[in-house]
């Protein structure tokens, strides 16, 4: 067990963890975060998306002692204090774009970073900055919609 | 014939069909352990009951429902849900709070498919709330009725209706309460999001005060006066889901997110493939290698770990794979292509339907498909959480069936049934059978040998890809006749399946776990077989027709998924279709149309015609149609896919489809658009890229690299339009896509390529 400092949505964190940990589960288990999900443990779904230094990333297999000097944001970090959503998680919502909702996490936090670096994506790099991840309830088209609204 | 149409459905004790490998067998009889209980307090543990008739009491039993209060006459003949006549009673489905709220209680699970807002829709309707009014509980075997297994596309059929009949039966008790209250007719009263008033509007009284902590027992009895449909505020509307405005938030939605003070990890390691057993394993090995084990579980072939952290749980099984010795089994039959092998296992036709003269021979075209094993592909794996307590096993469970599965645990088990609580946590869609009631089985066995600890047991992608039951590999034959006039004059169709279901259906033979104990139980054979020619009779109105089943036994662990049969019966009906459009020099439009009688399956298709009248496919692309009536009695369908050669590889781009769907009175419409967007699109990466793969030693798709679906690259672009009939009954919609979706994209593919694919998946 290693005393592990992070900074985790703008808040400095202290975990006692095995410093191998992915950090996915120092987030959920340590620091109760809903946001990023465990889907596969590979690095091929894109559900345990978060950002590191703003840059989508899986953190499904990232030791949490590679992230002690980088700025964490997950889902949660998103939203603002007074609980106003981030113009992403409000483009989801009003496009209605997801089923079982599991994978929207990672297609949240993608769109996130894209929108970023890229604030007028067309349908070629939306499609190309979510190629990470995964939806098998088949929302896709949705998706896409949200991020396009997003970026109006 | 009847065997095959059995319901794919629980039903507690209830007599059901079941086609038992080669053999169609009686039905089988009631549970001698009787059904599951209703929620009536006679069958609660004492201190419930307590709780129980606290909550109820001093509202007569037997007060008449019945009189008019809406204009418009409730239709003459009411069949109830088979859901409401097993609990009639009207506080089975619906509580007023104190707060003024309604709580809900269904007895199905939220799959992604949106049921939760659909149900709150038909309350809040009749009984004239607003949608933030009414809560929902789902599935819960202490809490809710048992409304057997959430498939088959039928939540909004029985759960919904039982609700809208429960709703309303509970607006006409609350009138008469109100009426004798205020000292007035109930027809001169008013209700609005939870209040009843006079006409003036100076006396009013709230629900909670009406029942003062008591709640409605009446039962729900024909002939109740539903709201009219034109004074519909909700029903019908695209209403918007609350839960995915959590989920974007990242509240604690899915089962995955549940903690509990003190709850420790577990996995469990299987065998490298089915059937083999443990030989051994070194524990003291295990404790020096990975830190934080508290206990490991061995029971026959079972092999769990429990841990203090999720890490250790998965290190823990990392090591045992490592470091356990299995028996070798027979080899899997991997050097036989699955189409060839299908043929070769033993199987005995079954009638499904035979109308007019089919001769043998003489066919104006002929052609066979196949589709392979596919699996559900959930993206998080299967998860519970379990407690055994005082005696008491408390399961979290993502199951489609929370009671099914109290019943299977409990006989498994061997624990009397208030003992075992089962309770319904979304996950992630499932689509069908996959690993929930088996992870469900494993936190189950691991918490009583781990008593006072919630115990939280994950499924890995692996431990999914390679033990979830797949959609079975279905090989179809089919053979028609066509006149000088091009119309089909005889139709012959044979398809080759393995069952559709093993879900466990309240016994325990079926449970993953259960095979590979000290004694082990052996699944039972057969199954839903059923399932397999869902769609085989063609809904075309051919005088003379020939469709037979032929049950076998794959290798592969199968089980239900999305649409069952359907899916492939579908993809060869609607491909030979094509076929025979071409053959008679036919508008595959207008061939279809010709050949059908039902005009709301006719309008459909005009429908979708009119959809893509503008889209042109320009050379080395094409466009492509396919109709269904999900098991010929559910939604209409219409699919159109535009896809276009490959510009590299030796595949297709599918760049568009098209839905039009009927699916009677729509509840929510833009529920019925994203379950058919999403059929779609499910359906179009079955088709393009899946196929379980094995080789002679274990499963090797165990992974989304060794079993890819569709990127965001490969996604077309999807258009629904729904032809909503608020007169008509409502009909489950969930499945109707998957299996037009699948022959749109193929004759798309022919005439993009000039090539008829009837082997899946197209991408191989």
């Amino acid at each position: 067990m290693t005393t592990i400092k992070l900074q985790v949505n703008g808040k400095k964190q202290v975990v006692d963890v095995d410093p191998d940990t992915p950090l996915l589960f120092v987030l959920r288990n340590y620091l109760s975060l809903n946001g990023p999900k465990y889907g596969c443990g590979l690095q091929q779904c894109g559900s345990c998306m978060v950002l590191l230094d703003g840059k989508a990333q899986p953190s499904c297999m990232l030791p949490v002692d590679s992230v002690k000097d980088r700025v964490i944001t997950t889902l949660e970090g998103l939203t603002q204090r007074n609980g106003e959503l981030h113009p992403v998680q409000a483009a989801f919502v009003t496009e209605q774009a997801a089923q079982c909702g599991y994978c929207l996490n990672g297609m949240v936090m993608q769109a996130v970073a894209l929108l970023f670096e890229n604030p007028r994506p067309d349908d070629a790099a939306i499609r190309a900055a979510l190629q990470r991840s995964l939806c098998r309830c088949g929302t896709q088209s949705r998706i896409i919609r949200a991020v396009k609204r997003a970026a109006m | 014939m009847q065997v095959w149409n059995a319901i794919e459905d629980y039903q507690g004790g209830e007599t059901r069909c079941h086609v038992t490998g080669l053999q169609v067998c009686a039905p089988i009889a009631p549970d001698p352990t009787g059904p599951p209980p209703a929620i009536g307090h006679k069958n609660l543990p004492t201190m419930l009951r307590r709780e129980f008739l606290k909550n109820t009491g001093c509202l007569a039993i037997g007060f008449t429902l019945g009189g008019p209060h809406f204009a418009t006459p409730a239709p003459m003949l009411q069949d109830l849900p088979s859901s409401l006549k097993r609990h009639p009673n009207i506080d089975a489905w619906l509580h007023v709070l104190s707060n003024g709220q309604v709580r809900i209680f269904t007895g199905k699970l939220e799959l992604g498919q949106g049921i939760r807002t659909a149900i709150a829709q038909v309350a809040a309707e009749e009984l004239d709330l607003g949608m933030n009014q009414v809560e929902i509980i789902l599935a819960d075997t202490l809490r809710t009725p048992n409304e057997g297994y959430t498939v088959g596309s039928g939540s909004i059929e029985q759960s919904a209706m039982a609700v809208r009949y429960a709703s309303a039966a509970a607006r006409q008790k609350l009138l008469e309460l109100a009426a004798q209250k205020l000292n007035t007719e109930s027809g001169q009263l008013t209700m609005n999001n939870g209040i009843i008033s006079t006409p003036s509007g100076h006396r009013k009284i709230s629900f909670a005060e009406l029942l003062n902590g008591k709640q409605i027992t009446d039962r729900v009895q024909a002939s109740i006066n539903l709201k009219p449909k034109e004074a519909y505020k909700l029903v019908g509307k695209a209403i918007p889901r609350n839960d995915i405005n959590h989920m974007v938030r990242g509240k604690a939605v899915y089962i995955h997110d549940l903690r509990f003070p003190g709850m420790v990890y577990a996995t469990v390691v299987r065998p490298p493939i089915y059937g083999a057993q443990l030989i051994s394993f070194n524990e003291a090995a295990l404790k020096k290698n990975v830190s934080g084990v508290l206990k490991t579980v061995v029971n026959g072939s079972f092999l769990g770990v429990i841990t203090q952290d999720e890490y250790q749980a998965l290190k823990a099984q990392h090591w045992l794979k490592q470091n356990s010795r299995w028996s070798k089994m027979p080899p899997l039959p991997a050097q036989t292509p699955l189409r060839e092998l299908i043929k070769t296992l033993p199987s005995k036709p079954q009638r499904v339907e035979e109308k007019g003269t089919v001769s043998d021979g003489n066919f104006t075209l002929s052609a066979q498909y196949f589709k392979p094993y596919i699996m559900h592909g959930s993206m998080g794996p299967s998860c519970a959480v379990a407690l055994y307590d005082n005696d008491v096993l408390h399961v979290w469970s993502h199951t489609q069936g929370a009671f099914p599965l109290r019943d299977a645990l409990r006989k498994l088990l061997q624990l009397p049934v208030e003992k075992v609580q089962v309770t319904g946590v979304p996950g992630s869609g499932c689509y069908g059978h996959n690993g929930a009631d088996d992870a469900a089985t494993d936190a189950a066995l691991l918490a009583m040998a781990y008593p006072g600890k919630h115990v939280r047991l994950q499924w890995t992608r692996d431990d999914e890809h390679a033990w979830e039951p797949y959609g079975s590999a279905m090989l179809m034959e089919v053979a028609a006749k066509l006149d000088g006039s091009g119309t089909i004059t005889e139709w012959k169709y044979d398809v080759y399946t393995d069952t559709h279901s093993t879900r466990p259906g309240g016994n325990p033979e079926n449970l993953l776990a259960a095979q590979y104990l000290s004694t082990p139980l052996k699944q039972r054979g057969g199954g839903y077989a059923g399932g397999g020619v869902r769609n085989a009779e063609p809904y075309y109105a051919f005088p003379n027709m020939k469709v037979y089943g032929h049950a076998f036994e794959g290798p592969l662990r199968v089980s239900a998924l999305r649409s069952l049969g359907a899916y492939a019966n579908i993809f060869a009906i609607e491909s030979f279709m094509d076929e025979l459009a071409e053959k008679a020099g036919k508008d595959p439009f207008e061939f279809r149309l010709a050949h059908l009688n039902d005009e709301r399956a006719k309008d459909v298709i005009r429908k979708l015609r009119e959809m893509i009248r503008e889209e042109k496919a320009t050379k080395g692309a094409g466009i492509g149609i396919a109709f269904s009536r999900y098991k010929n009695s559910a939604a209409y369908c219409a699919v159109a896919a535009k896809v276009k050669k490959h510009p590299k590889e030796n595949t297709i781009v599918i760049e568009k489809m098209w839905a039009a769907v009927d699916a009677g009175e729509c509840i929510n419409l833009d529920g019925l658009k994203n379950q058919t967007e999403g059929g779609m699109i499910q359906s179009a990466s079955w088709t393009l890229l899946e196929k379980v793969q094995f080789n002679e030693t274990q499963i090797t798709s165990r992974d989304w690299f060794t079993y890819p679906i569709m990127r965001f690259n490969q996604v077309p672009e999807v258009f629904c339009e729904v032809i909503n009939r608020p007169t008509e009954a409502a009909m489950g919609a969930g499945e109707a896509a998957q299996g037009p979706a699948a022959a749109a994209i193929v004759n798309a593919a022919y005439r993009a390529l000039g090539k008829r694919i009837r082997d899946l998946p197209i991408q191989q």
